[in-house]
């Protein structure tokens, strides 16, 4: 297995690595809540949760399984279940999926971004158009740009089933948008 | 139209207080917020285990950076302090005692946490010398090192380290803002300063009463009692007991000794 260096320093210092792991975590995270969920608010307090609950599990876990996690994969574990969570909260509480979202509140992108604001947050509702399944897979491999073998881990689903649902959601998005012009 | 590049642009920054919040979550990092304190706004930090600070709250930047130079993690600002601590730290606040309010001094020394513990101790409207913390905890040649500590105290008001003056009457150094509020502190809890310093300049260390023969630091409340017509004045504790006083329970002038 490929040692993360972060991981090495989790293993050896989980308090003084910790920090390092927020800094560099929090915006995939957030911005994957961001996508799956359409809520600033869900998204933050999800981020937030995740980070807290891995800080936890790490307390308990040995330096050894410390050092051979792959964090991004391991973190998303967390992260979908709680999306998917509250996902479900939602639709039990009688809100539909889509109610309350707001897939253009973050309003920044990264500079010189391509696309104007409007277009965006037409991307954004789309993908909250997507069933779950194929949604999550595609935001964690294009927004949050996680590799296949670290969507599998998060998502406990084969490495093949991914692939196939990141490409029917690309393939879906581009009808959507060919409709729309 | 590049798709993927599109969905690329759709990652964004998490809002700026995430990160505080994860490691105040996990307590490798305290909150702060602001108290009304008795010279103006505090800051007051907190974390599982008690109030880590108080300190003016004047720049938030340089509260931080000193926070995180002395107990070793990051403090965040949070809108307020949970309820039930607001209400023990306005209360200590005001007493100038922690009271029932936790306080967390386990980023100090040892010797430093025996010398604020001591302090925590002294009545409001009284003053003790630094020598008598030192003799108090043990050790009586430390009395520079104590005058160190309490001028570091993370938690000035809470623990009153403004009750510890010189022998010589002068007030010393002071934790919150500039020493001259050590002075204002005093003054507000009904402490002549003035009266004190020139006791002191005249060599008098203790106030014995000829009815009970006891003596006392002068700003005991049994010293207070003492009516002029019986009040003597003493320049030691050896002076004190050749007299045939004893010393005062409540203020224990030379207990340690």
């Amino acid at each position: 297995m490929t040692a993360d260096p972060l991981a090495a320093r989790l293993a050896k210092d989980l308090d003084g690595a910790f920090p390092d792991v927020v800094r560099q975590m929090s915006n995939g995270l957030y911005s994957g809540a961001l996508r799956m969920l359409g809520n600033a608010r869900d998204a933050e307090e999800i981020a937030q949760d995740a980070l807290v609950r891995a800080y936890r599990a790490l307390q308990e876990y040995p330096e050894d399984r410390i050092r051979d996690l792959r964090l991004r994969g391991w973190l998303w574990t967390i992260a979908a279940n709680l999306c998917r969570n509250r996902l479900r909260s939602r639709a039990r509480r009688g809100e539909r999926s889509l109610e309350g979202m707001d897939p253009s509140d973050d309003g920044s992108g990264p500079e010189g971004e391509a696309l104007s604001g409007e277009t965006r947050s037409e991307l954004a509702t789309l993908l909250l158009h997507l069933p779950w399944e194929v949604r999550t897979a595609i935001v964690l491999k294009h927004v949050v740009g996680l590799s296949y073998a670290e969507i599998s881990e998060a998502l406990d689903r084969p490495s093949g089933t991914v692939r196939s649902d990141v490409s029917r959601g690309l393939a879906r998005l581009r009808e959507a948008l060919e409709e729309e012009r | 139209m590049n798709l993927e590049a599109d969905l690329k642009s759709l990652f964004t920054e998490a809002p700026a207080g995430l990160a505080g919040l994860v490691l105040a979550g996990v307590g490798l990092a305290d909150r702060y917020a602001v108290r009304p304190g008795p010279i103006g706004d505090v800051f007051v930090a907190f974390n599982d285990r008690g109030v880590t600070a108080v300190d003016l709250a004047d720049s938030a930047e340089a509260f931080e950076r000193r926070h995180v130079s002395i107990h070793g993690r990051p403090a965040v600002r949070v809108d307020d302090l949970p309820d039930r601590l607001a209400r023990q730290v306005d209360t200590a606040i005001q007493e100038g005692r922690p009271g029932r309010l936790p306080v967390d001094l386990s980023d100090l020394t040892e010797f430093q946490q025996a010398v604020l513990r001591r302090a925590a101790t002294i009545p409001k409207g009284e003053v003790r010398p630094y020598g008598w913390i030192a003799k108090e905890i043990g050790r009586p040649r430390a009395v520079r090192a104590v005058g160190s500590a309490l001028a570091q105290n993370p938690v000035p008001v809470i623990i009153p380290c403004h009750r510890v003056v010189r022998s010589d009457g002068t007030l010393g150094k002071y934790s919150l803002g500039a020493d001259e509020n050590k002075r204002v502190l005093l003054q507000m809890e009904g402490i002549d300063v003035d009266g004190l310093t020139s006791l002191a300049a005249r060599g008098v260390r203790f106030i014995g009463s000829d009815t009970t023969h006891i003596f006392c630091h002068p700003t005991c409340r049994n010293a207070r009692r003492i009516t002029d017509a019986h009040r003597v004045e003493f320049h030691s504790e050896a002076d004190a007991e050749e007299a045939g006083y004893r010393a005062c329970q409540v203020c224990r002038p030379a207990q340690a000794a």
